[in-house]
């Protein structure tokens, strides 16, 4: 079938690549002048059909991201807002007790919160300090070698599993505390604290690593002709240079340490606890919903509802740490 | 300039290069904490499971019995989840990433994907769950199966196939672009001609990342409801009658790795914890290899191509 | 000294040379980044409070070769030093293995081509030499950073401002601050490395008026791609071509009937 023709166009019926070059490149120039790019586009209908139908495709493949966020969000919702139909918010907020699966139910988030809220001061106790100290030797002390083989390295520590954390966690380190704190329940948030802790140094330090590499020579040079030292360069002139940067890696590791499941879940118990105590035994909100999961769950009990009552709590959480972490980076970026 | 301001400039010089020294010292200690850690999470899980590491372990199924028990079901599961996943997350996140790369205009509807992406990218794996049980397990009905478990998983590394198929792509020169577009081509030409195949490793670096991540990711396959004693198989995905293909793999019951390891730590009898070992040893070989293999190929890119 | 004045001395008049100390004098200086020779066997007197200029086309050396006296190639690896940079009075050799770069640069101070304040506020900014010396006493440093603002015409544009963050002046306004921080130090020679090429010519005009104030405090080396600046504010002028110095005089007489033909072709434009 013949495409549609411009007037003084020889070949626009013509599939040939030749056509087509002689066309892009305007060789036809009276033809090209009085009818610029229509030419093109009005060649083959169907390939112009084509075009669209892939694009479209493509569109909604990137769609699916922004799907999944909405699902999240409409199925912890319509889950919590059944939930709270029965349980008041304020019960929930401020009850001492989380037994939601006993006949006398209790549904106190504090209860897993406060789980949560050890352990993960305990894990960025370790966490905030070696991972800055790591990007700061790194960035501007570590030798060309060094560094190429620390980078890899961090990202293999961060990459290993977390339930092998959780074992590494349960089975040698609080072993090893009990050594040096006699009396140490077996399940523990110290012993989870610090590995989950050691767990996000590698998170902490590239994020941070990346925002001081970001710092221009020139600013380094400025101090160094002064007569500063490395350290004093490196406290004084870069860190506060990249200071948006490294608080953003420091809220995307609470993010991460508030979220992480498994290495408490196998390490601190699962036995909610009210305490703030880490060489207590406690349930934080994602092992607690690992927990209530991992027993029957009919679809539509109380106990059901439970879990995305704390999830909701444990999503509006990190998203809000997520958002500022991200608009931390972007002010970043920008000021560079 | 007088000799004593010199002597003591000089004084004041050596005393702040030992604050130099003392945080060299500092940092390399820091990162030893994480060597330390790393080689003796290792060595441990080497010692204990590399005994119980035989040929039977790999073809038994789990048993109340610790000598007994190995881990068939768990990697015939690990590996048919896999399978699901990366027949999903690759062609949703590559034509993201092509999409946003290659097509989308700057208006608020790209921004609007771009959050959502990077926000993904931070939800804790139990969220993911908890959609995966609202969502595919009862609202559309798939159950507790490796299709929901591959499909969760799928959603919950998409960020990181996105993020690393933009990166190959963004590395592409505007005149490579520039040059097919001159020839007369049209644009998913040039994608599917050119940027698809020189972006084609860094994308295979990203996917194994993805993936190596998914291997070992337990909390969305608990809150699916991935059993942890299964002592049979999923009914095998390929037979020697017609029709060669079935799906009932799909909706079939199942347990991952992970799961396994997961179930074995919290008996308190010594012999399961060696199982737990080995069972872990093995996902630790399995996570280091594809992460190293990722990192290798990163390395190699870097080196080869030269625009 | 006395061979330093033969060579140079023809240059400038008899009865100058007698009035005139050197500050330094570079001997067979030569320079190499990793295998690439950047700096060819050069040699060349400082003279104390005078304006030295250092001009050549693109490429040069000239930065290269400023930036030996405050040993800032130290920084990045593969760089090596031959020959000697005599620093005066005390004749210590600048480049010498035993000399610690970080007081090299305690004693001559550097301005750079774009201005590279930090993220601090100005008074910090000023401070900032002093501070890593570790001068603690408050009235002193507060003194010193008036002093140095003062002499770099900043003051009274700063005095309102000292604790608001440098990045919020203007780029004419970050450089004469760059030049105050240089300045707060006291140092012995300061370096310009083609400190208005970044700047529009208000600040660029300003900027000259300040370093000719300047000389009669301290040595300057200036460099510049800028011939007419060259001309405009030094006392001497080092013609360097492909890292090797051509022709080093007093700038009038270099300017009007240079020695060589390739300073000339230089001056009228044959080349760029």
């Amino acid at each position: 079938m013949p495409g549609i023709c411009a007037p003084g166009v020889v070949f626009c019926h013509n599939d040939s690549p030749f056509a087509m070059t002689a066309i892009a490149t305007g060789a036809n120039v009276s033809a090209m002048s009085s009818v610029p790019q229509a030419i093109r586009l009005t060649g083959k209908r169907s390939r112009i059909v084509r075009e669209r139908l892939i694009e479209s495709l493509l569109m909604l493949a990137a769609l699916v991201s922004v799907f999944t966020t909405l699902a999240i969000v409409y199925i912890l919702i319509s889950e919590s807002v059944v939930f709270f139909r029965q349980v008041p918010l304020w019960d929930f907020l401020t009850d001492t007790q989380w037994t939601p699966l006993f006949d006398d139910a209790h549904f106190g988030i504090m209860v897993l919160l406060s789980g949560t809220l050890t352990s993960s001061l305990v894990a960025l106790g370790i966490a905030i300090p070696l991972g800055t100290v790591i990007a700061i030797y790194l960035s501007e002390f570590a030798p060309f070698g060094v560094r190429e083989l620390a980078k890899p390295f961090l990202e293999l520590l961060g990459g290993v599993p977390t339930i092998v954390y959780g074992y590494f966690a349960l089975l040698f380190v609080t072993p090893l505390l009990q050594i040096l704190i006699p009396g140490l329940p077996g399940f523990n948030l110290l012993a989870a604290g610090i590995v989950m802790g050691i767990m996000i140094i590698p998170y902490v330090a590239s994020i941070s690593e990346d925002a001081m590499r970001a710092v221009p020579m020139s600013m380094r040079e400025g101090s160094y002709a002064m007569g500063a030292t490395r350290f004093q360069t490196a406290v004084r002139v870069v860190v506060p240079a990249a200071f948006s940067g490294i608080a953003s890696a420091y809220i995307l590791g609470i993010s991460r340490a508030v979220g992480e499941t498994m290495i408490l879940a196998v390490a601190a118990g699962m036995q909610p606890n009210l305490t703030f105590n880490p060489l207590d035994p406690a349930a934080t909100v994602p092992a607690s919903i690992g927990q209530v999961a991992l027993g029957d769950l009919p679809h539509g009990s109380i106990g059901y509802q439970t879990i995305f009552a704390a999830g909701l709590t444990l999503m509006l959480f990190t998203l809000s740490c997520n958002i500022a972490g991200h608009m931390l980076r972007r002010k970043f970026r920008e000021a560079y | 300039m007088a000799a004593s301001d010199v002597h003591a400039i000089r004084a004041l010089i050596a005393s702040r290069k030992r604050w130099d020294a003392a945080f060299a010292v500092l940092g390399f200690l820091a990162l030893m904490v994480g060597v330390l850690t790393f080689v003796a999470l290792f060595v441990d899980m080497a010692v204990k499971g590399l005994p119980r590491l035989s040929y039977e372990f790999f073809v038994s199924f789990p048993s109340r019995r610790a000598e007994h028990a190995g881990i068939l079901s768990a990697w015939v599961g690990s590996t048919l989840v896999m399978v699901v996943t990366a027949l999903v997350a690759m062609p949703l996140g590559v034509a993201s990433g092509v999409y946003l790369e290659e097509y989308a205009p700057k208006n608020w509807v790209t921004d609007v994907i771009e959050i959502n992406i990077t926000n993904l990218a931070g939800v804790p794996s139990i969220v993911y769950g908890l959609l995966a049980l609202g969502l595919f397990v009862y609202q559309f009905g798939l159950g507790q199966s490796i299709l929901s478990a591959g499909l969760t998983l799928a959603l919950l590394i998409l960020p990181v196939v996105i993020v690393a198929t933009r990166e190959a792509i963004r590395s592409i020169p505007q005149s490579i672009r520039e040059g097919a577009y001159a020839l007369g081509a049209t644009q998913w030409q040039t994608v599917s001609d050119h940027i698809l195949p020189y972006s084609a490793a860094g994308i295979l670096t990203g996917m194994i990342i993805g993936l190596a991540r998914a291997i070992g990711e337990t909390a969305p396959i608990i809150t699916i409801g991935a059993l942890t004693f299964i002592a049979f198989l999923p009914p095998a995905p390929v037979s020697a009658e017609p029709p060669f293909l079935n799906f009932e793999w799909l909706t079939s019951p199942f347990t991952v790795m992970p799961i396994q390891m997961f179930n074995w730590t919290s008996r308190p009898e010594a012999a399961f914890q060696l199982n737990a070992a080995a069972a872990g040893f093995v996902l630790v070989i399995m996570t280091l290899a594809m992460n190293g293999l990722a990192i290798w190929l990163r390395y190699r890119l870097r080196k080869n191509i030269k625009w | 000294m006395t061979a330093i004045l033969e060579r140079v001395g023809p240059a400038i008049g008899i009865e100058a040379q007698n009035q005139l100390t050197l500050k330094a004098e570079v001997r067979g200086l030569s320079f190499h980044y990793g295998a690439v020779r950047a700096l060819k066997d050069i040699n060349m007197a400082l003279h104390e409070k005078q304006v030295t200029a250092l001009i050549g086309p693109s490429g040069c050396g000239k930065s290269t070769f400023l930036r030996c006296f405050n040993r800032m190639h130290d920084l990045y690896p593969g760089n090596h030093y031959d020959g000697e940079i005599i620093f005066h009075p005390d004749g210590l050799n600048l480049l010498g293995k035993g000399v610690d770069p970080i007081e090299v640069r305690m004693r001559i101070s550097m301005v750079f081509q774009k201005p590279n304040p930090f993220p601090k506020s100005i008074f910090e900014n000023v401070a900032y030499g002093l501070r890593v010396r570790g001068e603690r006493n408050k009235r002193n440093v507060e003194e010193k950073v008036e002093q140095a603002l003062r002499s770099a015409a900043l003051w009274d544009e700063a005095k309102d401002r000292l604790h608001q963050l440098a990045f919020n002046l203007s780029g004419g306004q970050q450089q004469r601050m760059c030049i105050a921080r240089a300045l707060a130090t006291d140092p012995e020679i300061l370096l310009f490395d083609e400190p208005t090429s970044a700047l529009d010519p208000i600040a660029t005009a300003s900027i000259e008026e300040l370093i000719h104030e300047l000389k009669e405090k301290l040595t300057i080396l200036i460099v510049t791609h800028n011939m007419q600046q060259a001309a405009r504010v030094s006392d001497y002028t080092a013609y360097m071509y492909l890292g090797e110095l051509m022709e080093f005089g007093v700038t009038d007489e270099l300017f009007i009937k240079p020695k060589r033909k390739e300073t000339e072709d230089y001056i009228t434009g044959r080349f760029g």
